[in-house]
């Protein structure tokens, strides 16, 4: 029943969910951190030496916080929308192929939940229902300003996700291959990805910016025009889950762009040096922890430099720039391939 | 014609560039920005365990001094409630007993001594116009409150102990005191 298989699983999911909670929740301090440094300002540094325990202050002050359910609002799906969000912002961490392969106690284990042999098409179609945590939440509030942004949201994601899928298709024609595992494994040493595919990347990453709502595609929840967007009408922790939902799902599009484009586990000269193959596998996983700090850091760099688009600039740049910049992308790869073969 | 900051900046419409249209140059220009700020020196001051450094001349919360043999200075004569523009300080007098004469310098003397300080404008009038050098401000804060009430200070907050004196040397220059002895400038009279 037990297997050493099964419980390995079981341990690495408990050990992925905490460790996802845990950034997002420190990523809420880096953020105000990151904030105050750019803005010449010292931040949180009150709770805990240099603030370290903000984040918990701001949990329990999320807990005690009064819980409003609006009258007019749709009570059971008010409630599912950020339940939603929160599910899909969890369930992509699922195929990240966090190291390769560790041998314990004579067997041998993927560093990786599952091995999904169409994991790209998995982390589309979980940011795809992921829209619908922000729209449910949005229309049960029976707020206009909510309802705006919901739809703000919706259409944002859904016009940015066809420009991310070109840009996937491209670097899936380069690969050959659609399992996470072997794309990552693929670019063992420095064979990164994003010297093979540097436009196929920059589309990715704006795309990444847009999907998870954040500057300078945070329109959903823009303060100055809807009040905070789709979550206006919410309060405590259903609101605290909206806002945590992001967090979590900046660390995992941090995740899937390390992965996919910067090596993942991989690190340079990782064969050379003559380490045992769980050495490698222990480093990887340092290395692919270091990539995805430094672009949850450029995603938060990117929010305080960059002001916010306005609405049709937004969908001018989804739709008649990035999306046809993505063809061509295609075009070009499926030249390249053929000419070199 | 010649600007006063020499910072003018001639504006102009014309049609961008395929680089500028792209706009990564300017947004990684912006970054590189962002990322300097980081490093640079940070000007907060974490206020009650740094304090920024006060003028030699500020006008604070107010106190009222004692003679050198602890007696209060004040004597109720009210020049500085007249003075005030603000009407923040009301004041009792009362007719020293016998007996009292460590505590009050001279026969008559404040038996309440009040000032609002919501209504007080720090002008430093009250200082100006009291003839007994009893008034005077200080660099001290006035606290914030949670109530109204709490706002007007009695003499238990504005008389200094007798123990721990409250340096005004800053505010009572030699300069000072020269100048209020000519009796011919009005304020003085």
């Amino acid at each position: 029943m037990f297997t050493p298989e099964l419980i390995f699983k079981i341990v690495l999911i408990v050990a992925v969910f905490a460790i996802t909670l845990l950034i997002a929740m420190y990523s809420t301090y880096g953020e105000r951190k990151i904030a105050a440094f750019m803005q010449d300002r010292l931040g949180p540094n009150r709770a805990g030496i240099f603030g370290i325990l903000q984040p918990l202050a701001d949990g329990v002050k999320m807990f005690m916080k009064e819980e409003l359910i609006p009258n007019m609002s749709n009570k059971v799906l008010f409630i599912l929308g950020p339940c939603l969000a929160m599910t899909t912002a969890l369930m992509t961490s699922a195929i990240i192929p966090w190291g390769s392969e560790i041998t314990l106690f004579g067997n041998t284990f993927n560093l990786q939940i599952t091995d999904l042999n169409i994991g790209v098409l998995y982390v589309f179609a979980v940011t795809s229902i992921g829209v619908y945590g922000i729209m449910i939440g949005g229309w049960a509030s029976n707020n206009k300003y909510s309802l705006l942004g919901a739809l703000r949201a919706s259409s944002q994601m859904i016009s940015y996700e066809i420009a991310m899928g070109l840009a996937i298709i491209a670097l899936i024609m380069s690969t050959g291959t659609l399992s996470m595992r072997e794309i990552a494994a693929a670019q063992a040493g420095f064979h990164w990805n994003i010297f093979v595919q540097p436009l196929g990347f920059l589309i990715f990453i704006i795309c990444a910016f847009a999907e998870t709502n954040r500057a300078p595609f945070d329109l959903p929840e823009c303060e100055t025009e809807l009040i905070g967007g789709y979550h206006t009408e919410y309060s405590s922790m259903k609101l605290g889950f909206y806002l945590f939902a992001e967090y979590i799902n900046m660390f995992v599009a941090s995740a899937v762009i390390s992965t996919l484009y910067f090596g993942g586990y991989n690190f340079p000269f990782m064969n050379d040096m003559g380490l045992s193959s769980n050495a490698i596998a222990i480093l990887g996983v340092v290395f692919l922890f270091a990539k995805i700090f430094f672009f949850i850091f450029f995603f938060m760099w990117i929010r305080w430099t960059i002001p916010r688009f306005r609405y049709d600039q937004l969908m001018r740049l989804g739709w008649k720039v990035l999306i046809p910049l993505a063809i061509f992308n295609i075009l070009l790869t499926g030249a390249i391939i053929f000419a070199t073969n | 014609m010649q600007s006063l900051t020499n910072r003018k900046k001639v504006v102009s419409n014309k049609e961008m560039t395929w680089v500028e249209k792209l706009y990564l140059p300017a947004i990684l220009g912006g970054m590189r920005i962002t990322l300097k700020h980081i490093f640079s020196k940070k000007t907060t001051i974490s206020y009650p365990e740094q304090k920024r450094e006060f003028s030699q001349v500020y006008r604070g919360m107010h106190v009222l001094k004692r003679d050198e043999k602890g007696a209060e200075r004040c004597t109720a004569c009210g020049l500085c409630a007249v003075a005030c523009p603000a009407e923040a300080i009301t004041m009792v007098a009362a007719e020293r007993k016998k007996g009292e004469e460590h505590l009050y310098r001279e026969e008559k003397y404040a038996a309440t001594y009040e000032i609002n300080m919501l209504r007080c404008i720090f002008c430093g009038d009250c200082e100006e116009a009291c003839p007994k050098e009893s008034i005077f401000l200080t660099d001290r804060i006035v606290p914030a409150d949670l109530k109204r009430g709490e706002f007007v200070y009695g003499k238990d907050k504005l008389v200094e102990p007798v123990d721990k004196p409250i340096d005004i040397s800053k505010r009572q220059t030699p300069e000072v005191l020269e100048f209020k002895k000519n009796k011919k400038l009005t304020h003085n009279r």
